[in-house]
Parts: structure tokens; C-alpha cells; sequence
């Protein structure tokens, strides 16, 4: 089952994000949500990092929130999924639960 | 209560006590899940290693010092407290910078046991996957 991974904060601004991947099991699902979907944007200093985890995780980032802060879904990473509100509660029901970096 | 209606929390604590509200937060609802006799352990990770600082002296920035109930958690039987490895040596502490946490043992004619655990990030990470609900501050 594993765990939902929500991350809310940009890993420009704190290191929730650095300490969401490193808490991050096998198997887990990451969603990147408001200000954390910036961590998605291709080309990005961070992006090495978050390409690193998608060998170990599915990786996802909600697309309102995206599209919000004038991001394309071209502009995201490649292996990042993109996911609408009803995506995200979808993921929160196939995980055992949710675990928030706040 | 029944077994069946015992749930395993874990609350995360990522952040410095004073400067925000979250730590004190978390303390109390960790009082409150403690009351509903739920199976409660509690995370440093981060800055959240802070909150367990030895000698916190608040007087000077005019707060309410809370670190003595850290210690008063044991009565409320939450008596797991994993600390983070790394993120107390990422930030230049040990772990003889942390106040003692201790609680009494009843089947052992009430001994004096560390409720202290310091594990690294892989066991904190692991600590997660065993978690019926999470609750971060």
C-alpha cells in the first residue's frame, strides 16, 4: 500500500521538500501541490534530485496549481505525472495514508 | 479501549519552538490523541530537534517556556519520541543537548525508561510506513 507524500512548500523557499524525498519509501507516491509544485518545472536546479526519486516513486503534480503559477504541462519534468483535484483524492484512497511536508 | 480502535499516530515535528505556533500546536493535540488512548508516537526531524533542547529559557522573548511538558508526556503513556540522527548532527547538536525524557515503567516497578529513541533518517523513514495516520507540524 505505501504512502501519499504531499508537499506544499517550493524547495526554493525550505527544505520540506529535500526532507520529503529522503522520508520517502519504495513503492510511495509524492504529490506535489501549491507552492510545491515548482519543485516540478524542468531544467530546474532541483530537478535532478526529484528525476533521482522517479526511479523509486511515482511523482505527481497537480495541474491547477500548475497551471496557477503559469506553468505548461511541457514545462514539467519528464516522468512527473500531472493529476486534477479528483486524481488527488483518488491517490489518497489507493495509499495505506497521507503524510504531509508542511 | 478495544484493540480494534486503536490507531497508530505519528506526529512529525519539523520546526524550532517560539518562533511559530506549530510546536506548542502539536503538543496539545498530541495531549488530545493521548486522552483518546490512541497508540501515539511522536518525530524530530528538521528543526524540530529543537523542541527538545535542554535549558530552554523563555523569559527574555516574554513566551510561555512549554519544553517542561515534553517531560510530562510520559504520564499521558506517549513515550516514544524518535529523534533524527542527522538532523541533530546537521545542526551541531548531540544528543547530550536534549533534556532527559524519561517515563515510569509500571510492569517494572515504575523504573525510570528513555523515552528518547534516536534512530537515523532510513528508521525514521521506515517509522512512517508503519503509521495508521500522520500528522505534521
Amino acid at each position: 500500500m505505501g504512502t501519499l507524500h504531499t508537499i506544499n512548500k517550493s524547495p526554493f523557499e525550505r527544505n520540506s521538500f529535500a526532507t520529503c524525498l529522503a522520508h520517502a519509501s519504495a513503492g510511495d507516491v509524492i504529490l506535489m501541490i501549491e507552492d510545491g509544485v515548482v519543485g516540478a518545472r524542468k531544467g530546474s536546479s532541483f530537478a535532478p534530485a526529484l528525476a533521482a526519486k522517479l526511479s523509486s516513486c511515482a511523482i505527481y503534480a497537480l495541474g491547477p496549481d500548475l497551471a496557477a503559477r503559469g506553468m505548461k504541462p511541457e514545462d514539467v519534468l519528464e516522468g512527473v505525472k500531472l493529476v486534477d483535484y479528483a486524481g488527488f483524492v483518488d491517490l489518497t484512497t489507493e495509499k495505506a495514508r497521507v503524510c504531509a511536508w508542511l | 479501549m478495544s484493540d480494534e480502535n486503536r490507531k497508530k499516530f505519528l506526529y512529525i515535528n519539523r520546526k524550532a519552538p517560539y518562533g511559530t505556533i506549530y510546536a506548542l500546536e502539536s503538543l496539545e493535540v498530541v495531549l488530545i490523541g493521548a486522552a483518546f488512548e490512541q497508540d501515539v508516537s511522536l518525530a524530530f526531524i528538521d528543526d524540530g530537534v529543537y523542541q527538545l533542547m535542554a535549558n530552554q529559557e523563555t523569559a527574555g522573548v516574554g513566551m510561555k517556556n512549554f519544553s517542561k511538558t515534553y517531560r510530562a508526556l510520559g504520564d499521558y503513556e506517549v513515550r516514544k519520541l524518535y529523534v533524527e540522527k542527522e538532523s541533530l548532527a546537521e545542526r551541531g547538536l548531540t544528543a547530550e543537548n536534549l533534556m532527559p525524557i524519561v517515563y515510569e515503567d509500571e510492569d517494572e516497578d515504575y523504573a525510570e525508561k528513555p523515552s528518547l529513541i534516536f534512530v537515523d533518517r532510513s528508521e525514521m523513514a521506515a517509522l512512517i510506513q508503519t503509521q495508521d495516520v500522520i500528522l505534521s507540524f
